[in-house]
């Protein structure tokens, strides 16, 4: 059985260091839901929107990876698998804007 | 010991343990699966007729998509939490935000249930339009992962997280990590549904 008090004082303090960022990062993210909220009810057209709605998103999602899943001191292989599934996804993203540029009207 | 290799302690040649290697890799394909219905919801929505999207979109209950948002990040952080909890070897306060973090993933699930039921009371279903049917698959699928998040987390919060604390306090810390890894993803999936699907 493991002792359940093999803790040092520097671990303990180091834990409770990274308890307060994840409290940061919580409040940050409920406000930029907010934000979010908010800015969807501004009179803009469809792409400011859009692009607004997305990079406040972005940020969200990497405050998510960076403090709650800890991709900021992750290992390289880690990094390595997200970068080549980011640029797969990146294609997936922008297959659908080639169909804009298809003007042979098939159908 | 565990009888399989590396689930706690770091393999030489990739300086991670597999479980946190297993859980990103898994993660990756999990990318690429909600990043195909992403795709095609960009596809769908250069292809429908001007408006069609909007129309159908503002049928959608802003103020519970809201409140969800807000119970799934309140869930990642009680989630990290119980994690953190467990690595100061404090199991009550791991129990406590574990608990915590199953009551917004089932608040979650019952204020999408409403959302759901509201729509077919009105007559509104995955067929009725384009932009119904992928929404009904985005958060449809959405909504199995968190079914599928919420069994391990009710699995960790029962006797048999006490007991494999007893046994080994690392392996459980190890566990939880993991688990919270697949929740915090739930989570980012979601932060870019609620915009895409009911602000735009």
């Amino acid at each position: 059985m493991s002792d359940k008090t093999d803790i040092t004082v520097e671990e303990h303090l180091e834990i409770q260091h990274h308890v307060k960022t994840y409290i940061n990062v919580f409040v940050a993210l409920l406000v930029l839901t907010f934000i979010t909220v908010a800015v969807s009810y501004l009179e803009i057209s469809f792409i400011e929107a859009f692009f607004l709605a997305v990079t406040i998103a972005t940020v969200k999602g990497s405050l998510v990876l960076g403090f709650f899943m800890h991709l900021i001191t992750e290992k390289q292989a880690i990094i390595w698998i997200l970068v080549s599934t980011l640029i797969a996804f990146m294609i997936l993203m922008f297959l659908p804007l080639v169909s804009m540029t298809d003007h042979t009207n098939i159908w | 010991m565990s009888s399989i290799p590396y689930i706690l302690e770091e393999r030489p040649d990739t300086g991670l343990n597999n479980s946190r290697l297993g859980i990103w890799i898994f993660i990756a394909s999990e990318v690429m699966l909600f990043g195909g219905l992403f795709s095609a919801y960009v596809f769908l929505r250069i292809a429908a007729p001007e408006g069609d999207f909007d129309y159908w979109g503002s049928k959608l209950s802003v103020p519970m998509a809201t409140f969800n948002t807000v119970m799934l990040i309140t869930s990642s952080v009680t989630m990290i939490m119980s994690w953190a909890s467990l690595r100061m070897k404090q199991f009550d306060k791991y129990k406590m935000y574990l608990g915590l973090t199953i009551l917004c993933a089932l608040g979650f699930l019952v204020v999408k249930y409403m959302e759901y039921t509201s729509k077919f009371h009105h007559g509104i279903f995955p067929s009725s339009s384009t932009f119904m049917g992928i929404y009904f698959t985005l958060t449809g699928l959405h909504v199995l992962h968190i079914l599928g998040g919420l069994f391990v987390l009710i699995y960790f919060w029962s006797p048999v997280g006490k007991r494999m604390y007893d046994e080994n306090p690392d392996l459980l810390a190890n566990r939880i990590e993991v688990t919270g890894l697949y929740w915090h993803f739930v989570d980012l999936v979601w932060i870019f549904l609620f915009p895409i699907l009911y602000l735009l």
